[in-house]
């Protein structure tokens, strides 16, 4: 069998991930491997690999030239795909489109549904900002039909109104 | 917070070792960690030392005032030599990201409860990793320490938070609840009726991974596997903290059938290879880990069957952590080869096994 990603050697590293029902083998060849980091069992995958174990690019190119370099921490799409890492919590924003697709495809789901997070300094004011943002939100998601996003906000602005009260 | 020095403190962070936890006979250690990032600084991967130095000062000051860890104990890593790092590693109270084998990152830290099994890595892929492990099958309790830690430090901590992702971690695979929960668990009657495959792809289609004892790129041995859960996003800590805890006890039913299957259809063979191991284990000259883990292992299914009437399951957890190599070395006081890593586990295996002599069982 030949290398996934060169094509031209014997592939000798055979990597099986199983994701939800998703399974995929990933074959390559040793120069391949070391290449991207997997000659090491103990290393971390790289993101655009762990995505391609399951049949998916992290990203398209077309998506790759619409964003960033992060504007506070510089990390480029080429750092993220190279390192499976974000540089900050404002990538976030930056990536935000692309992130939505890969977090989808990683956890099928792009929405925390944990416990809602109140930063420490924040005041009733801020909290009262972000109940109007949630409850437009909401009202966007019922516009749109997205029932399921809407029981999402619906919570956490619940739990928000519960932490103003306290 | 006091610092840490090993001598002191040979015991530390080993709790989980006295078999005290539900399931013991089956699932040695259940783990819970959260992944969490302070806002104002870019994550470990980007953050210049001072960034380090900074997330550790006001962590610890924080932690000065919490109720777990007011008494703790600090340990900075690039404080330790490679000896060190390898027993904290060893004893799973610190991941090979935080050693960062190639240079260690300044101001990385293990902060541990001396009271509670809580405790949590500074500087590591994420600024915070909270972390508790405790003896057996408890995923709710485990969790329940870990989230008041969490409270604590989030009410005085601004953390990285965002309104549709959650907690914002380097790795996107992290991101929301940043919650990891694991079980190491002991499956040699699953292993020997050959179900394994059919129970660990079982546990993939529910969204769940299984690893080898060290994590991620491990190899199993011994029959343990760590089982965890796959994704962090969109669902509540308290679903994925049940979803765990209800697979997992359907895999501790099937290998707890799967050895009284065993032992209504075999016993002779069974007793054969539970003895032959400890055998092997009490008489042997010369042990590699993996040969002394797969030993272990038929001991180990031995007491659960009652073949044996000792050594108790402490001194087997207690051995699997002080029979490898940096330990060993710690104990020689010196590096040593591989021939006499496998002369001096053999030792080691020998004494704590003559110490909990058994007798025949029923």
């Amino acid at each position: 069998m030949l290398c996934d990603n060169c094509g031209k050697n014997e592939a000798e590293v055979h990597l099986t991930q199983i994701v939800e029902n998703e399974m995929a083998t990933v074959h390559l060849c040793p120069a391949c491997a070391a290449e991207k980091g997997w000659d090491e069992p103990a290393k971390k995958l790289p993101l655009d690999a762990f995505l391609a174990q399951m049949g998916q690019a992290a990203m398209s190119d077309e998506e790759a030239t619409i964003a960033g370099p992060c504007s506070y921490c510089h990390t480029t799409v080429d750092d993220f795909r190279q390192s499976g890492r974000l540089g900050c919590p404002h990538c976030y924003s930056i990536y935000e489109t692309q992130l939505r697709a890969i977090l989808r495809r990683i956890h099928g789901s792009t929405h925390h549904l944990g416990k809602v997070y109140v930063p420490p300094a924040s005041t009733q004011a801020d909290r009262s900002a972000r109940l109007t943002g949630l409850r437009r939100k909401l009202q966007r998601a019922v516009e749109a039909e997205d029932f399921e996003r809407a029981a999402v906000i619906r919570d956490q602005i619940r739990e928000l109104e519960t932490a103003v009260d306290v | 917070m006091i610092h840490f020095d090993l001598e002191s403190m040979p015991d530390f962070g080993l709790g989980w070792l006295n078999a005290s936890g539900p399931s013991h006979d089956v699932v040695l250690s259940t783990r819970v960690r959260i992944a969490r990032n302070l806002q104002g600084y870019p994550f470990s991967v980007r953050a210049k030392p001072s960034d380090r130095a900074a997330i550790l000062s006001t962590v610890t000051e924080v932690l000065e005032r919490s109720t777990p860890l007011a008494d703790g104990v600090i340990v900075e890593i690039d404080q330790l030599d490679e000896r060190q790092q390898k027993i904290l590693l060893e004893r799973h109270l610190v991941s090979r990201e935080l050693l960062n084998e190639e240079a260690v990152p300044s101001a990385a830290a293990l902060i541990a409860s001396t009271r509670e099994p809580v405790g949590l890595m500074v500087n590591e892929e994420d600024h915070l990793r909270l972390q508790s492990l405790m003896s057996g099958f408890d995923p709710r309790q485990t969790w329940r320490v870990v989230d008041s830690l969490d409270e604590e430090l989030g009410a005085e901590l601004p953390y990285a938070f965002h309104h549709e992702f959650g907690h914002l971690t380097s790795c996107p695979t992290n991101c929301g609840t940043g919650l990891r929960a694991s079980v190491l668990i002991h499956l040699p009657g699953l292993v020997l009726t050959k179900e394994i495959n059919k129970v660990l792809q079982g546990i993939s289609q529910v969204g769940l991974t299984f690893r080898g004892l060290y994590g991620e790129g491990s190899e199993v041995v011994g029959n343990l596997f760590q089982v965890s859960n796959q994704t962090t996003l969109g669902k509540s800590e308290e679903d994925l903290i049940d979803h765990l805890q209800k697979i997992v006890a359907q895999v501790v039913d099937y290998e707890l059938q799967a050895r009284s299957i065993l032992l209504r259809d075999a016993p002779n063979v069974i007793e054969d290879k539970v003895w032959r191991a400890y055998g092997l284990l009490r008489y042997a000259r010369a042990l590699g880990f993996d040969e002394m883990m797969n030993l272990l292992s038929g001991v180990r299914l031995g007491l659960s069957l009652k073949l044996l009437s000792g050594p108790s399951v402490y001194v087997l957890n207690r051995t699997m952590v002080f029979a490898q190599n940096a330990h060993l070395e710690e104990a020689r006081d010196g590096s040593l080869t591989t021939s006499e890593l496998d002369i001096q586990r053999a030792n080691y295996v020998r004494m704590a096994l003559t110490e909990a002599e058994p007798s025949a069982g029923v």
